[in-house]
């Protein structure tokens, strides 16, 4: 086997990482597993795509950058994603979720998000039909490395721009009060309403932050793979199977977690071809629970 | 016209019935044992699968088959979906609630994917046909073959019923009430609750199992998208709309939930220009899903409470 | 005299409708004293300040601090109103270094006041002070209450209520825990102490409350209730069945 599956790889666990963080946040501080999450991807995709092509239809010379396939109207598209991957999980979580917490257990509103995915997934679908669609559809040249790997220019730029959004987090979560309070929230909700932090403000900013960071991943998948109404759902293993190899509540965890399951899916497809794709993360996943459940940076049983 | 109705009728009910059927299950699972299954589609597509596959006439490049008796068929679909109930659960039982509810996500995705790549077992997207029906010889008298289907599932429901009633009000029942309300107390009373569970488990999806079976035997052809998530979704949504614990809750909140889906199907079709219809038809999931909603907020307990 | 700075009036408490556990128990504290809450296991002592702290449903009596109502605010709120709470277990955010911890808490002043009040406080604990980049969950355990004990005294709060903070803690370490707070009266703070330790928590206290089953029994200055032979009744009646 050749080492292009470690560029594959680690382009496709940036992303995973990147979904990661918001599922393994909410599921830290809200204390349930959360299937929406997928569809902050898809719909985040899909509002990059609509934002991109306006653009693109008012502007059509706005062209794109040096050896990338997109310009100025994606990377616009892709601050829209985010605050639709904002607006979507604030949304979710005022209408549905809210009023759930208060008076159900943590089944009913697994139970419920589970529904609601499936429900945003079928709006989704309403609209833009089950079609593929693509940012571009210009085929990319990819460059060699050296060591027989191959990357395409997007592949490498959605790499620096997973790793940027990276440190930004890292930074809002250890410099800012707010992120701290996130993580204050989330170790130990008690005594953080004690400190002063207001529990329910804590909620609005890790949805909203989970669901941009989401958002994001989409409109990177939607670069270098395609846009689906199922591509959300379709990540929903391996950011479940990321978030717990990581430790549920761990960002660091989240982001190693997804760097782990992309380059073993990458693996696995060129070992055994693209049709089980689903089904590695689905073994780590198993293997973890089994193995180590509370993931490599778990804080506790 | 009448007759049109009455066959509509039939049809509808024999479907519903069979969702009573895998509702059954999943009650005895989450309801009576409190497990947390969001993998029914999968069990429900091994207990078909595994019918079609051994009493089809054979098919070349693909497993399987041998043309046995329907019962036979039926019989193997309980087998089968109970060991690979008994794999899934000796390895995640002793898991967190929502731990187990992703792995058992997961195990419906494996199934799926199975189910649609591995062509020589399963006949890969296009699924398996002429698939025999019970009653075959009367398939001309379309009327007759409905009733008689209907009797047949409603004859398995009503034993699935009887037994878990049965099952419920026995030690072995309460025990995995007792499991459900407080594991500590129960294991310290020396009850083995992993053990309980495990059987439970295996039990629920057999059930799941037969009912994949009789609607694969129903219908005559079987393909991976009728064992999407959005079934397993439909079939919870019965189970907490009915009244979760409850076995009559269970039926009745089938035959509702049925009804809301077909009825929704109907009016899309009426409202909703032709080359629209396909569309339209995902909206489906969202009616069923906010009456899921509308019914956890009014009404948590559902409309038949344990 | 002084008035009370924090009064307590006949609540009625507990985790569940229809099952309290604090039945009517009222007290009151000063500012520049200890008041001790004691009593036997399950009197609801500890109900009651977590009562007190906005933790537990409170369905009837009333809470004033300053002589404002702060019976129904959220329990978030009541730092900023300069009510402090401190509980008996994970009451520091283990995951997270010593400065964070108090730059969590300090975050509700305006930002001109911060620095000044993170540093004075490390200036009251310089064990602290030496450690501020150590993961809180790595500090001992009388270095724990005292980080817990700085959370809450950052803000410069009113009132310091602690829920038990000798729990667990070897006699060497109750001792400094104890002395801190005799250092921490004379700042001029409402201290509110619920202890188990009955002698060690008279010795420093000013005044005391006994409460059983949920109501007060005794109530006195602290040096009364030390030589009241019913308090030490009560006193011994509960080490005996602990023992039994």
């Amino acid at each position: 086997m050749n080492l292009q599956f470690v560029a594959d790889g680690l382009a496709m666990g940036a992303m995973i990482g990147l979904g990661a963080i918001g599922l393994t946040l909410t599921y830290s501080i809200l204390r349930f597993a959360n299937f929406v999450h997928g569809e902050f991807i898809a719909w985040g995709a899909y509002t990059g795509l609509v934002v991109a092509n306006g653009l693109i239809v008012l502007s059509p010379k706005s062209g794109s950058f040096g050896p990338f396939s997109f310009g100025w109207a994606l990377l616009i598209g892709l601050f829209a994603a985010m605050l639709c991957g904002v607006a979507l999980a604030l949304l979710v979580d005022k209408f549905a979720f809210k009023q759930l917490r208060m008076q159900s257990n943590t089944i009913v509103l697994v139970i419920a998000s589970f529904g609601l995915s499936l429900a945003l997934r079928s709006l989704l679908e309403f609209f833009v039909t089950s079609q593929p669609a693509y940012y571009s559809r210009d085929i990319q040249m990819a460059v060699p490395l050296g060591l027989g790997v191959r990357v395409t220019p997007d592949q490498l730029l959605v790499l620096a721009l997973a790793a940027g959004l990276l440190v930004v987090v890292h930074v809002i979560l250890t410099r800012t009060h707010a992120g701290r309070a996130m993580r204050a929230f989330s170790e130990n909700p008690l005594l953080a309403e004690v400190a002063g932090i207001d529990g329910a403000a804590v909620v609005r900013m890790t949805w909203a932050l989970g669901g941009a960071l989401a958002a994001a991943s989409g409109v990177m998948l939607g670069i270098t793979v395609q846009i689906r109404p199922t591509m959300g759902f379709d990540m929903l293993l391996p950011l479940f199977a990321a978030a717990i190899l990581g430790g549920i509540g761990s960002v660091p965890g989240a982001v190693m977690g997804g760097l782990i399951i992309g380059l073993a899916e990458a693996g696995g497809v060129q070992l055994f071809g693209g049709s089980y794709r689903a089904a590695v993360a689905f073994l780590i996943l198993i293997a973890v629970l089994l193995v180590r459940p509370n993931g490599l940076f778990g804080r506790r049983p | 016209m009448i007759l049109d109705i009455f066959a509509y009728g039939t049809f509808f009910l024999a479907t519903a019935l069979t969702y009573a059927i895998v509702c059954l299950g999943l009650n005895l699972q989450w309801g009576q044992t409190g497990l947390f299954n969001v993998g029914v589609a999968g069990f429900v597509a091994i207990g078909a699968y595994t019918s079609a596959l051994l009493t089809t006439p054979a098919t070349p490049g693909r497993f399987g088959g041998y043309g046995l008796p329907i019962a036979v068929g039926w019989i193997l679909a309980i087998v089968v979906a109970a060991a690979a109930s008994w794999c899934v659960g000796k390895i995640t039982l002793r898991l967190r609630a929502d731990y187990l509810a992703i792995t058992t996500f997961g195990v419906a995705v494996v199934i799926q994917l199975v189910a649609l790549n591995a062509e020589p077992l399963t006949g890969g997207p296009f699924g398996i046909g002429f698939i025999p029906r019970p009653f075959a010889s009367l398939a001309e008298q379309v009327a007759l073959y409905d009733v008689l289907h209907l009797l047949l599932v409603a004859a398995v429901l009503a034993a699935v019923y009887l037994v878990l009633e049965r099952l419920a009000g026995s030690p072995w029942g309460r025990v995995l009430g007792a499991i459900r309300e407080d594991e500590e107390a129960a294991v310290s009373l020396g009850k083995d609750a992993n053990g309980f569970r495990l059987q439970a488990f295996v039990l629920g999806g057999a059930i799941m199992g037969l009912a994949g079976a009789i609607q694969a035997h129903f219908i005559g052809f079987i393909a991976p998208e009728n064992y999407l998530p959005a079934l397993t979704f439909q079939v919870w949504a019965m189970l907490i709309i009915g009244g979760s614990g409850n076995n009559r809750g269970a039926i009745l909140g089938a035959i509702l939930v049925w009804g809301l889906w077909s009825f929704s199907g109907a009016a899309i079709g009426s409202l909703v220009p032709a080359d629209f219809q396909a569309r339209a038809a995902t909206l489906r999931i969202v009616v069923v899903g906010l009456a899921l909603v509308s019914i956890l907020l009014w009404r948590p307990r559902g409309l038949l409470p344990e | 005299m002084t008035a009370p700075i924090l009064e307590a009036t006949r609540i009625v408490a507990g985790y569940e409708p229809g099952l309290p556990i604090v039945r009517g128990a009222s007290i009151a504290a000063k500012a520049g004293e200890i008041t001790a809450i004691l009593g036997p296991n399950g009197a609801g002592k500890s109900t009651l300040i977590k009562a007190i702290a906005g933790l537990v449903l409170v369905s009837s009596g009333k809470i004033t601090l300053a002589d404002a109502d702060i019976t129904e605010t959220p329990a978030h709120q009541h730092i900023r109103q300069g009510l402090a709470f401190v509980p008996q277990t994970e009451n520091v955010f283990a995951g997270m270094s010593v400065e964070e911890n108090l730059k969590i808490a300090v975050h509700i002043l305006p930002k001109a006041a911060r620095a000044d009040r993170l540093e004075k406080t490390f200036a009251l604990f310089p064990d602290l002070a030496r450690q501020r980049q150590l993961l809180a969950g790595r500090l001992s355990g009388g270095q724990r209450q005292m980080l817990a004990a700085a959370r809450a005294l950052v803000v410069e709060p009113r009132v310091l209520m602690l829920d038990e903070p000798s729990a667990g803690l070897s006699p060497k370490f109750v001792a400094s825990v104890f002395a801190k707070l005799v250092e921490i009266r004379q700042i001029g703070v409402a201290i509110v102490l619920v202890e188990q330790n009955v002698r060690a928590a008279l010795a420093i206290a000013d005044r005391a409350y006994v409460l059983v089953e949920g109501e007060n029994r005794h109530e006195g200055t602290a040096r009364d209730l030390a030589n009241d032979p019913n308090v030490a009744a009560l006193y011994f009646g509960a080490h005996t069945e602990r023992a039994a």
